[in-house]
């Protein structure tokens, strides 16, 4: 790792102020893919703005039909919290099949959408909920939020400081497990809002990161059933090849993990 | 440079170290705390977990100065002077290691998990939330049946207690 100046905020104005005074400042949260990629020498940020101990980047709020997750909460605690399994138990369920239980008692919300990994899991769940992400500065839509591989609406400096997410009428989610890393080879969120629109999101699919999936929701919408995905056809154009999948694997993969997710939905 | 102060094993700490140095780094280079270990150094093979504010993380995934004000246990500080651990005791009685590099990983991760199941653990249930640590060897099995056992163990000394 390259050499750093590590600070850590009590506030999200101190961190913001501390970013501003860096050369080449970077957010740490949880660090689990920070860190990684800083040991790689990938990144080399002249300093860390710590905001993993800042109190009101902490915490769950369900208030009538809006679950608001703070940016800095873990996975742990996100998965262990009962207004988020009363809520929406599809995002309980997203959280403790992500990483493993060490990664889950570090890594956070607000870090996994600002990484928006191609592969993540969060993203999936946002886009499919319809979420709105806030921030030091603004409210950001789910749908303008995630702009492609490793890229969001976010600004230099600009801190998430929360997550808010509309309470569906039923919500599900599922992958494919990478069998090594534990990332989403595939995973589909699929939701049903309580006016009866349906939105579903795949994540790990394609070549520009989250998206939706317009085929499937028009489908569900329709008839919300597993089988009512069978007629839909994916096209492989523009998803992800690698060693570990084709494209036409993961198009054929975002039709069965949106089966199980409906299936699974609740 | 920056003084980090935590609580390691019990015993109050401070220690000088550069800001781009990791906890298992504080741990092994600068407490000669060489108990834990590091295997893959990429987060993946759990060979570094330690606790952290009761918590099983991977200290080669953390800055030193993020652990700051925290209390940490490593394979070091679980047992009571010559008495072992029940899951160290489990380890050594059902032969939970071959080369031993992944153990004291596995023994903090697994007494996280025994802690957050309590009674309820079964053998799948240690399959699936072992998997943050690796063993190279492929000693699974054993490993297995030591936290099965230490769970029933560590329910009877807590009872105890």
């Amino acid at each position: 790792m390259y050499q750093t100046t590590y600070h850590r905020a009590s506030s999200v104005d101190e961190a913001a102020s501390l970013f501003a005074k860096g050369s080449d400042s970077k957010f740490l949260a949880g660090g689990q893919t920070l860190l990684p990629v800083m040991k790689q020498r990938l990144a080399g940020p002249s300093d860390v703005i710590d905001l993993g101990r800042i109190k009101e980047l902490q915490g769950v709020e369900l208030s009538g039909d809006t679950l608001t997750i703070k940016a800095a909460t873990t996975y742990y605690d996100i998965m262990t919290n009962a207004d988020v399994k009363q809520a929406i138990p599809a995002i309980a369920y997203l959280t403790s099949v992500l990483g493993d239980p060490a990664v889950r008692y570090r890594g956070t919300i607000g870090g996994s959408i600002a990484n928006n990994d191609p592969a993540a899991d969060f993203p999936a769940a946002l886009l499919a909920l319809g979420a709105t992400v806030k921030t030091n500065k603004r409210s950001i839509a789910a749908d303008d939020f995630f702009q492609g591989l490793f890229t969001t609406a976010l600004e230099d400096g600009e801190i998430i400081t929360a997550v808010s997410f509309p309470v569906p009428a039923k919500a599900g989610y599922e992958k494919m497990r990478h069998p090594a890393s534990r990332f989403a080879l595939t995973g589909v969120f699929v939701a049903q809002t309580k006016s009866g629109d349906v939105r579903v999101a795949a994540t790990g699919a394609s070549q520009t990161g989250v998206m939706r999936v317009p085929a499937i929701e028009a489908a569900l919408k329709a008839n919300w059933s597993p089988s009512a995905i069978d007629s839909v056809t994916i096209s492989a154009n523009g998803l992800l090849a690698d060693i570990h999948g084709t494209a036409e694997y993961r198009a054929n993969l975002i039709k069965v993990m949106a089966q199980r997710a409906v299936a699974a939905a609740r | 440079m920056s003084t980090v102060k935590l609580t390691v094993n019990g015993k109050a700490v401070a220690v000088d170290v550069e800001d781009r140095t990791l906890l298992v780094q504080l741990l092994r280079d600068h407490l000669n705390l060489t108990g834990t270990h590091v295997g893959c150094d990429t987060s993946q093979c759990g060979a570094c977990v330690v606790h952290m504010d009761g918590r099983a993380v991977k200290s080669c995934t953390m800055l030193a100065g993020q652990a700051d004000g925290a209390t940490i246990t490593t394979i070091e500080g679980i047992a009571k002077g010559d008495e072992l651990h029940p899951m160290q005791a489990a380890f050594r009685d059902n032969h939970g290691l071959q080369c031993g590099y992944c153990t004291p990983g596995m023994i903090m991760s697994a007494i996280d998990i025994v802690h957050r199941y309590g009674g309820q653990l079964d053998e799948a249930t240690v399959r699936t939330e072992l998997e943050g640590n690796i063993c190279r060897c492929t000693g699974y099995h054993n490993i297995v049946k030591a936290v099965l056992d230490a769970a029933g163990r560590m329910k009877v000394s807590q009872a105890a207690e």
